[in-house]
């Protein structure tokens, strides 16, 4: 019989908790600025860097600087130095819908074996080539798809995955509109 | 000035409980109502509404539902009787017609001024409501003028509603059931869901809310709940006191033909957008109705009347078509109406006192504010998840007026 408090996820609950107490009394703390900058190579091809942003009341830095490469595959006529743009989505939603997966079993006391998620977007490229304007640019629709492995009922895990979903950040970007401004420095 | 020990704002279920037991107490008190007797439920309800809850679970103190249907859910008109007659058997000293303009904390207590005069007084029970305005999303203001827009207060039936389709915002009772009583009338129903709290009429052929009282789910003390929060600002079960007892929820109207849409998370250009993140509110919906099924199971067998219902039952998954509409252009005339029920809030711009927070909510604990001398009763889950009915109030009343007593007593 697992207790809860000898479950282990990785997951510092007890931090995020207490963040969660912390920011109700100051909400100008939880204001968070994330950014990345983007520098085109040649062709598709670009390279994205992510190393410093802003929370907390005041600016913060990664451990090290990450570094992205995007392009498109050759199928596309590109030399395919890595992977498309739109496949960053998906490694975004993935990862952060995984990794609230692990948070609510850690808050719930179940302990995880191993997650793994499939994540697949239909996307019709006729609209980004412009060969039909009744076709969207982006993805018609994304399938995810988990394998768990847990001390928990099929119930319990389903409710781990719907409550990962609530509070995902990707998820609500990618399934509720938001506002871009896109300007020339 | 006219000087009162108490004075109880609101003569709807709860100020007239409250009363009752200050005049048990033989505590001097007037209770002052800026409309009748059960005012929100005479003027801000539509037509067909009737309680969610069954009549034999209609009761105040020492007054109980006597007729012939304790299955049955009370009408509007019924609802107003049982209250009346309420306040004239506890000969409640209710000034009607007398609207509170502002209350002030004095050196002794408080100062009431109403569009009928003033009165200094110790102690103040606000009793005025969870629900008094509707809450409507900013987004309401990027409609265009050409789609005609109602909240719950406005509407009264679905005859003065344009013909054309409707958008109804929101899943809970109210949504569910204008939704479907709109659809009947033969107007194409549109439904944009949230969050929101699906439960069967009847589980077992007992009415839910049989289950929710004996099960003691409602039982449960406003500062043992995880999420209390949470717990008072949930919206309303997707449930309608219809005298067929069916249950209305999503799967219910998608057979009627309503079409299901996922929140309404922006207008644009003239465009309703709707998020892509529907199947996942429902999901967490059928999830937590089947743990509170559980919850009833686990109680029918520990308290041995498994045997004398009939046996558990699971309802089907609500489903969600293949695709839904993201999007909803409001200026092609497809949409003539929109209907926000998207909750309600209650309306404190007439209290001069600290006591509110952020959100237009009183700060309170279990109906006891941070402020000496000063209560509310009825507001949802004020001290048991019972409160936010009728029935919760007796419970309730009694414990804020024995504290309202006891700080009366100290202070002598």
């Amino acid at each position: 019989m697992t207790t809860i408090d000898s479950i282990d996820n990785g997951v510092n609950v007890q931090a995020l908790l207490d963040a969660r107490e912390a920011l109700k009394a100051s909400p100008e703390a939880a204001q968070f600025t994330w950014r990345s900058t983007t520098r085109w190579e040649n062709g598709v091809h670009t390279t994205s860097t992510v190393k410093d942003f802003a929370g907390l009341g005041a600016e913060q830095t990664h451990k090290a600087e990450a570094t992205f490469t995007a392009d498109h595959p050759e199928v596309f006529a590109a030399e395919d130095h890595g992977i498309t743009p739109i496949e960053y989505l998906l490694v975004g939603l993935g990862s952060c819908l995984t990794a609230g997966v692990a948070s609510v079993a850690q808050n719930r006391g179940i302990q995880l074996r191993s997650v793994e998620a499939t994540i697949e977007g239909a996307h019709d490229i006729r609209g980004i080539l412009g060969a039909d304007s009744d076709v969207r640019n982006g993805y018609n629709g994304i399938k995810v798809t988990f394998a768990i492995d847990a001390d928990a009922s099929k119930e319990d895990i389903e409710a781990l995955v719907a409550q990962s979903q609530k509070r995902s950040a990707v998820f609500d970007a990618l399934t509720n509109p938001t506002d871009v401004t896109v300007e020339v420095s | 000035m006219e000087n009162t020990t108490t004075v109880v704002i609101g003569a709807g279920h709860a100020g007239l409980a409250a009363s009752h037991f200050l005049t048990a107490r033989g505590l001097d008190h007037v209770v002052l109502e800026r409309g009748e007797v059960a005012n929100s439920w005479r003027t801000e309800r539509w037509d067909s509404l009737r309680l969610l809850t069954p009549n034999w679970q209609s009761r105040l103190p020492g007054h109980h539902y006597g007729g012939q249907d304790p299955d049955g859910y009370m009408t509007m008109g019924e609802v107003v009787e049982f209250i009346d007659r309420f306040a004239a058997r506890t000969r409640a000293p209710v000034r009607t017609g007398t609207t509170v303009t502002s209350l002030r904390r004095t050196d002794d207590g408080y100062h009431v001024t109403t569009d009928r005069g003033e009165l200094a007084c110790r102690t103040v029970v606000i009793a005025s409501g969870a629900c008094n305005l509707p809450a409507v999303p900013k987004l309401a203001g990027a409609v265009p003028g050409t789609v005609e827009q109602l909240t719950p207060f406005d509407y009264r039936g679905p005859e003065a509603l344009p013909d054309g389709g409707v958008l109804v915002v929101g899943a809970s009772a109210t949504g569910v059931q204008l939704a479907a009583e709109l659809h009947r009338s033969g107007r194409p129903v549109t439904l944009s869901t949230g969050e929101h709290v699906r439960m069967p009429r009847t589980y077992r052929a007992r009415d839910v809310l049989w289950w929710m009282d004996a099960a003691g789910v409602w039982d449960q003390r406003y500062d043992e709940l995880p999420d209390l929060t949470r717990a008072r600002r949930l919206g309303s079960p997707q449930l309608a006191g219809t005298p067929d007892r069916t249950s209305l929820d999503i799967n219910a109207l998608t057979d009627m033909g309503v079409e299901l849409v996922g929140r309404a998370a922006t207008v644009r250009d003239g465009e309703v957008l709707f998020s892509g993140g529907l199947r996942n509110v429902v999901a967490l919906a059928d999830l937590k109705m089947d743990r509170l099924l559980n919850t009833f199971d686990e109680w029918a067998v520990v308290s041995g009347i498994d045997g004398d219902v009939k046996p558990p039952e699971r309802f089907e998954a609500t489903r969600v078509p293949e695709r839904t509409r993201l999007r909803l252009d409001l200026r092609g005339g497809e949409i003539r109406t929109i209907v926000w029920a998207t909750g309600f809030r209650p309306d404190y711009t007439w209290l001069d006192v600290p006591v509110v927070d952020g959100k237009g909510h009183l700060n309170h604990d279990g109906g006891v504010l941070d402020s000496p001398g000063l209560y509310a009763l009825g507001l949802p889950v004020l001290r048991r998840r019972r409160s936010t009915f009728i029935h919760g109030i007796e419970d309730d009343a009694r414990d804020v007026v024995d504290h309202l007593s006891g700080y009366l007593a100290a202070g002598r």
